[in-house]
This record gives C-alpha cells, structure tokens and sequence, in this order.
C-alpha cells in the first residue's frame, strides 16, 4: 500500500478509482468546459452557424430561391450538430492523439471507455447550448417547429451526434491531426453547402443518391420532425446505419499514439 | 526480499512492428525483455536511443500489447487493467502527454476527480513548487515546467507504482533536485518507482537497481555496485571494486604498443580527446597498476595526465553500448 505522507500526518487510504459514474460525469464536463473556453471551437460551433441562420433568414426577404425559415431552423441545427459532434470533436481529438493526451488519459482510471463516454458527455453538452442559442435565435427569427415534432427533433439530434462523433473519431484516430483538421474542415463546409444539411436536396434523379449522406439524412430528419411533426424514419434508419459503420470502423481502426 | 514486494515483471517479453507481407519486413524493438521492479525501490532503465526503453515501459504500463511474453503489474496484465489497477499505478510520459490549451490547475483538478483519494491539490502543489505557472495555459510552460506538471499528474492518486519516463529533462538543478528529492521520498515511503533517463549520474545517484537495455533486450542488470564491480576478479570475490584508469598520451599509439599492453587499452569514449585519451578498465590489483607502469617504460611513453577512479555506470553503459 503506498503511504504517501500527507498535511494531516496520517497514513492515507490505499489508493482507488472514483466511482465510473463520477469519472465519466468529470471527463464530460472537463472536455465540454474546454470546448467552450476554445474560440476557434466556439467560431465553428456557435458562431459561424448563427451567422448562416441570420444570412438565409434576411436572404430570403430578398428572393425566394432560398427557403424560408420554417425549412432553414432545423438546417442549420443540422450544420451546427455536426460542427461539433465531427469537426470540433476530430479536430480536438486529432491533437489529443498528437500530443499523447489520449495515451496519459488511458493510463488513468478514465481508461479508453471512460474517455470515450466522457467525449460523448461533452458534445452532448456543446449541442445543448447549440439547440439553445440557435433554436432561441430562430424562435426569435420566426421558426414555429411543431411541439411533437421537437421529440423526433431530439432523437435525430442524438443519433446524428452519434454518427458524426463516430466518424469524426475514425478520422481522428487514423491520419496525423493536420490532416484531421483539413479533411473535416472541407467536409463539413461541403455537407453543409451541398450535402443537404442545410438546404434540402431533390429526392428525384441522380440528387435522390445523396440523400444517403449523413448530412442529408440529418438535415432531412430535423426537418421532416420540425415542420411535420412526423417520425423521420428513413432518414433515421439511414442515420443508425452510418452510427453502427462507424462505430464499427472506428472501433477497428482508432490508434491512441 | 519476499516475492510479494515484486510490484512489476516481465518475462520474455518480445514486441515487433510491421509485418513480414509488407516490404519493410518486421521490425522487432523488444526481443525477450526480462525485467523486475520491487516496492521501496527505485528501478532505473538505461540504454541508447532505439534501445526499447520507452517501448519497454509501454507495455509494462498496458498501453502495448507485446507480442510474446509475459507482464505482470501488481499481480495483473496491465493490457486488460481496470481502473481499479490503473488508480494503483502512476505514469508520467516523456513528452508530458499534457493538453496544450488547458490550464495545468483544471488539469490536475480533473486528474484529482478521478481517484476517491487523491493527494491534495495544495500540498502536491508546494511540493513541487508550481505555484507560479499553475494558472498558465500548458503551451505557454517551459519544457521544465511542463514536466514538473506532468509529475504532478502521474503522483496526485498517490500510485503504489510510478513510472517515470525521463524524469528530469529539461529541468534547471534546482527543479531537479526538488524532483530527486521527491522521489527518493516515495521510495522510503514504499512507492515502487520505475523511471527511465539519459543522465547516468542520476540513475548511479538513484537507483536501487539499474537494467541496461541493448537492441531490445536486457544486457546487464543489478545494483549499482554490483554492474560496476563487474569484470574484476576480486571484485567477483567481492574483495575490491573495480577501478578505472585514464591516461593522456602526448603522442599517437602504434597498433604494436596496443598489442603489447599488459590489460587491454581502449580509447576512452567519455572524454571528447579521442585518439589521444585512453582508458583500462578493471584494474583491481597494485600488480595491474605495476605491470601498466612497467609496458609505459617498455614503450617510453610518460602520459601527460593520469587519472585514477572506481568505475562507475558511465563506465558500464559506454562498455554496454560499444558496437
């Protein structure tokens, strides 16, 4: 038993984890408290989403090509889940692993499990002040989402924030964080712009194709809960398929060095 | 010593990067790594780059696999540790492992969280004086700095194993023996600390027992005394250490001369004089010292500098580490 000496002069205790829950809880709210310290996090999570909220909102008084709030709300929802779940979580992730952050925090009673669920805490946690800032913003703008809609509005939110964690993470755990960082910065900006996140993509032709992308099944699935207050279940179905590959490669593929 | 202070081995332990289908081949870094490490000991690992000491630790602390071999940390394989193990054992990495945009107090506040009976904050604090940086962000410390955080973070669950890559790079001598301090502290405390360095002074100054690792494997292992009373009969006996003795040549030794010392003669590596330096190892008797003087007369040779001294692990590692 170690016998390290202490303030009080008395033999401490032999040394133990805290309980899981209590870990996990800590790890959570460390790495969220972080991610809303980090200003470039919070420029990609926050900012640059609002920004797109308020744009398409005035865009819209001026022509018609681009849909009204009703259809944009949820969109950007979508934009801003994945601004944190995929480019902030893989970024941050990404230099973790660079700077052998993950490597010490594994040799702590967190453990890979524990880092991993306490990852999970935080973008959940980033995402609620996201719904809150944006969704108030909207609200604000005009946005009358169905009050039925907004529980089929939260699972989507869960289960998007899932596949792009997982993937983000995939990416994070296989290529230096430099790469990292590009790769999820182009593609966050090109599921956004043409992925059907934001802006609804033709379920009709060759457009149709695309609406098996993560981006568009989220998009398609906040809107489908916001405006019609319906069950989104193929864009749910397809977003639990990207969650389970994902999950899958990541699990096979992540390296903690 | 009862086997039950054992706190870490590993038997055979063998790690190989690469496979044979790929056209670099394998690459073994450990090729059958035996090692132990007792409580109330300090372990020191030493050997040159690539030797395999981080490699080495890394599977001893179950963030390698190895690929043969056994590890066994306080009676568990670390690779399939839970917290329960892990809050037993502290790690400091070589490079820190520190996040760079953190704050080392959110740092060590949130390491503490997650053991039930961590070392207080403030004493731990003072200990190892990081008062005056712990409200700087990590990517704005000293590389001193940096590591006296990183101790810090591998001590605050109090572990009953520490191990302890480099310990004391790049630390300024005050910080340093503020750190030599502390350790020797968890030593006489029961802590078993494993700890790797490139400062053989340190490891001599330290060390309960040292292992000397060479293309992965464990070349020398034992006390202090014990690796540099090595190669001496009477120190064999356990009689006489051995000694070491350097001298200058004023002039350029013929192969011939070398041929006819009476012990052998070998340049000395630890001197930057090379060609001109020389050194014999193992010298344990007046006789030794009678017959050197007497090959100098043979030779008329009067070195211009003669130095004298028992041999220390220094000695031991540039032997060890010869081609």
């Amino acid at each position: 038993m170690s016998t390290q000496p202490n303030t009080t002069g008395t033999t401490p205790p032999a040394p133990r984890p805290a309980p899981a829950h209590r870990r996990v809880l800590a790890h959570g709210l460390y790495e969220a408290q972080i991610t809303l310290r980090n200003g470039e996090q919070l420029l990609v999570s926050l900012i640059l989403p609002l920004l797109v909220l308020i744009g398409l909102h005035r865009a819209h008084a001026i022509t018609d090509i681009v849909p009204e709030i009703q259809t944009t709300a949820p969109g950007v929802l979508a934009l801003a889940v994945m601004a944190s779940a995929f480019t902030g979580a893989s970024i941050a992730t990404g230099f973790e692993r660079q700077y052998r952050v993950l490597a010490f925090l594994s040799t702590t009673p967190l453990g890979p499990t524990g880092l991993i669920l306490g990852k999970a805490i935080a973008v959940l946690c980033v995402i609620l002040v996201q719904l809150t800032v944006l969704g108030g913003t909207g609200l604000a703008l005009g946005w009358e989402p169905d009050p039925v809609g907004l529980i089929w509005l939260g699972c989507g939110v869960v289960l998007g924030a899932a596949a792009f964690t997982a993937l983000g993470l995939l990416i994070a755990g296989t290529v230096r964080a430099e790469a990292t960082l590009a790769v999820t910065n182009v593609a966050w900006v090109l599921m956004g712009a043409a992925g059907g996140a934001v802006i609804p993509l033709s379920h009709e032709g060759a457009g149709a194709l695309l609406l098996g992308l993560p981006s568009a099944a989220l998009g398609e699935a906040l809107r489908e809960a916001a405006i019609h207050g319906t069950l989104p279940v193929i864009p749910l179905l397809i977003l639990t398929a990207w969650v389970v590959t994902a999950v899958l490669l990541a699990r096979r593929f992540f390296r903690w060095t | 010593m009862p086997a039950s202070a054992l706190c870490l081995s590993l038997t055979g332990v063998r790690y190989a990067l690469g496979s044979a289908r790929s056209a670099s081949g394998v690459t073994e870094i450990l090729a059958g790594v035996d090692l132990t490490a007792r409580r109330g000991e300090v372990t020191v690992i030493i050997g040159p780059n690539g030797a395999g000491k981080t490699t080495t630790l890394g599977c001893a602390q179950g963030m390698i696999r190895p690929s043969a071999g056994t590890v066994r940390l306080l009676g568990q394989d670390p690779y399939r540790a839970g917290a329960e193990l892990r809050a037993r054992v502290g790690v400091m990495l070589q490079d820190g492992g520190l996040p760079q945009s953190v704050k080392p107090v959110t740092l060590l506040r949130h390491i503490s969280a997650l053991h039930q009976y961590p070392w207080p904050l403030k004493d731990l604090t003072e200990r190892l004086d990081l008062g005056s940086f712990l409200t700087t962000s990590v990517r704005r410390l000293s590389g001193g700095q940096k590591q006296r955080i990183a101790l810090a973070a591998a001590l605050i669950g109090r572990p009953e194993l520490v191990f302890l890559d480099e310990p004391s790079a790049g630390l300024d001598p005050q910080s340093r023996q503020l750190v030599f301090d502390l350790i020797s502290e968890l030593r006489s405390c029961g802590t078993g600390i494993v700890l790797t360095t490139h400062l053989l002074e340190e490891a001599q100054q330290l060390a309960d027992s040292v292992h000397i690792l060479k293309d992965g494997q464990v070349v020398r292992h034992g006390t202090v005394a014990e690796l540099t009373h090595q190669g001496s009969a009477a120190a064999r006996n356990g009689t006489v250490p051995a000694r070491r003795l350097t001298f200058a040549s004023p002039r350029i030794l013929t192969a011939a001369e070398l041929k006819a010392a009476p012990l052998p003669v070998a340049q000395d590596n630890g001197t930057n004089r090379a060609g001109s330096c020389w050194a014999v190892e193992n010298i344990s008797t007046p006789a030794d010292l009678q017959a050197l003087s007497s090959w100098w007369a043979q030779i008329d040779l009067l070195p211009a500098e003669i130095s004298f001294e028992a041999r220390t692990l220094e000695d031991v590692f540039w032997e060890v580490s010869a081609p």
